[in-house]
């Protein structure tokens, strides 16, 4: 087949990179939404302790992912499987605009119906879950496609410590100085970022839409 | 309504009669700031009270201080007998109903879902949610089959404020809260729905606490008018009490109000 000719590699090795992509990138961003979503809530009601919070994520956010992957290297149980420790560096990378999104579409529920809402005799879960959720969701979704689509590209690197995917033909596309092997990582993955990001855009859309 | 109602201290101590009492009263915000001081008051049953005055000058606390949005500090606020920190805030606050300003609708709800989500959440049979809502909203001039499907932004400001008060009707509260939800609709519009609250006033025999900073809407709409000023209660007047007044403090209110008149009706 041509297109695999051109990129120098065995089409099934390619197949099993790409899913394997797929899971470190499908796990990570459960992850990332099971405990995002819930930590932008509970900012949501302390705000005390946003600064804490957002600004632990920030920091998480500026160390170099590489660099990232090699500090959790050393951590005992994280450390003794790659694919685990790409999944938990991965997690954390994006954790940052899942939970700030969250908080930022919670607290910008419009005052008057919040507090309608309250007044009304609502209680704090029937508010979050009848109100809040429904009216931050297309912000909530926003921030998950933009955690999506960089760890997609975040997880390239998580080859360098052997847990696979894409990033392994980029690697060894480099080692090899064979830029068709670099491309064969590089273009499934901008592919897959591509259509997470589109599959998302048109979720969220259909949110926006739902809600009237 | 009643004559008997305009004392400004019920001359009965009745407390069947006595829908909402404020027992020296004070709130203070955070920064000790006091916005309510030694408020004294009774809101009798199926009244209509207005808390009229100025921006800032406490009305809003004292209305979230009946249904527990804000809790005094000091002092008891009793409701339906009982001191509402002894109720379960939810129950005392669907035992309430609540209208504000921006009606506070939930855009993402149709009219429809506005009005029941309360009746909802009690667990109400769908019949008769469904049957409910078409009667308040019949109440508040808004045809069921014509407005039940739309959203918020597909409102009218004077319609968003008949659904934000159906919605406050839909599980039949025998007490109303309602703050200054004619304030932001213009002049025809206000008439309109000032117009019609005084005949849903008539049919449904509520007690409706009524924050307003117009004169006009509270000598027309009110039994009594509470005049709060800097956190203190100058007094209650029924409204041609109010308009005789000598007290200094309700003055430059009536004085305002006769101006307004003047100018529309020279030498009259």
């Amino acid at each position: 087949m041509p297109l695999f000719a051109f990129f120098a590699v065995d089409k099934r090795q390619m197949l099993t990179l790409t899913l394997e992509h797929l899971g470190l990138v499908g796990i990570s961003m459960l992850i990332v939404v099971a405990t995002g979503v819930p930590l932008g809530i509970l900012l949501s009601r302390r705000p005390g302790w946003k600064g804490v919070v957002l600004g632990s994520t920030n920091v998480i956010q500026t160390v170099p992912s590489l660099a990232l992957f090699g500090l959790l290297l050393p951590v005992p149980w994280l450390g003794a499987r790659a694919d685990r420790l790409a999944i938990f560096a991965l997690s954390l990378y994006a954790l940052l605009p899942v939970v700030r999104n969250t908080y930022v579409g919670i607290t910008g529920v419009d005052p008057p119906v919040r507090e309608a809402a309250v007044g009304m005799g609502l209680t704090q879960w029937q508010l979050l879950w009848h109100v809040e959720l429904p009216l931050a969701s297309h912000v909530i979704l926003a921030g998950i496609r933009t955690a999506t689509v960089i760890t997609v590209g975040v997880a390239t690197i998580a080859a360098a410590i052997g847990a696979g995917g894409l990033g392994e033909f980029i690697f060894r596309g480099l080692a090899m100085v064979d830029n068709r092997v670099i491309l064969a990582g590089a273009v499934p993955a901008a592919v897959m970022a591509l259509s997470a990001d589109l599959l998302l855009g048109l979720l969220q859309r259909t949110l926006v839409r739902g809600q009237h | 309504m009643s004559g008997g109602w305009v004392a400004c201290r019920p001359a009965m101590s009745d407390s069947a009669a006595i829908a909402i009492e404020f027992v020296n009263v004070h709130y203070r915000t955070n920064g000790n700031r006091e916005l309510i001081s030694g408020l004294n008051l009774a809101i009798h049953r199926g009244e209509t009270l207005m808390l009229l005055g100025r921006s800032g000058s406490g009305k809003t606390t004292t209305l979230k201080l009946i249904n527990r949005l804000l809790s005094a500090t000091e002092g008891e606020v009793r409701v339906d007998g009982r001191v509402t920190t002894e109720w379960d805030a939810i129950r005392l606050r669907r035992h309430i109903g609540y209208a504000i300003q921006e009606a506070g609708l939930f855009p993402h709800y149709s009219v429809e879902e506005n009005v029941a989500l309360i009746p909802r959440l009690e667990g109400w049979e769908p019949a008769r949610i469904r049957s409910r809502v078409q009667e308040v909203l019949h109440l508040v001039g808004l045809p069921f089959d014509q407005f039940a499907l739309r959203y918020p932004d597909q409102l009218s400001g004077g319609q968003r404020q008949r659904v934000g008060l159906a919605r406050a009707l839909a599980a039949d509260p025998q007490i109303l809260l309602m703050d200054e939800p004619f304030g932001a609709l213009d002049p025809i519009t206000r008439a309109e729905l000032q117009q019609e609250f005084l005949e849903l006033k008539q049919t449904l025999s509520k007690t409706v606490v009524f924050v307003t900073h117009d004169v006009a809407e509270a000598l027309m709409l009110g039994d009594r008018i509470a005049l709060i000023d800097s956190g203190r209660l100058i007094g209650v007047f029924a409204p041609t009490e109010f308009l005789r007044s000598t007290n200094p403090a309700v003055q430059p209110y009536v004085n305002a109000f006769r101006a307004g008149r003047q100018i529309l009706e020279p030498g009259g």
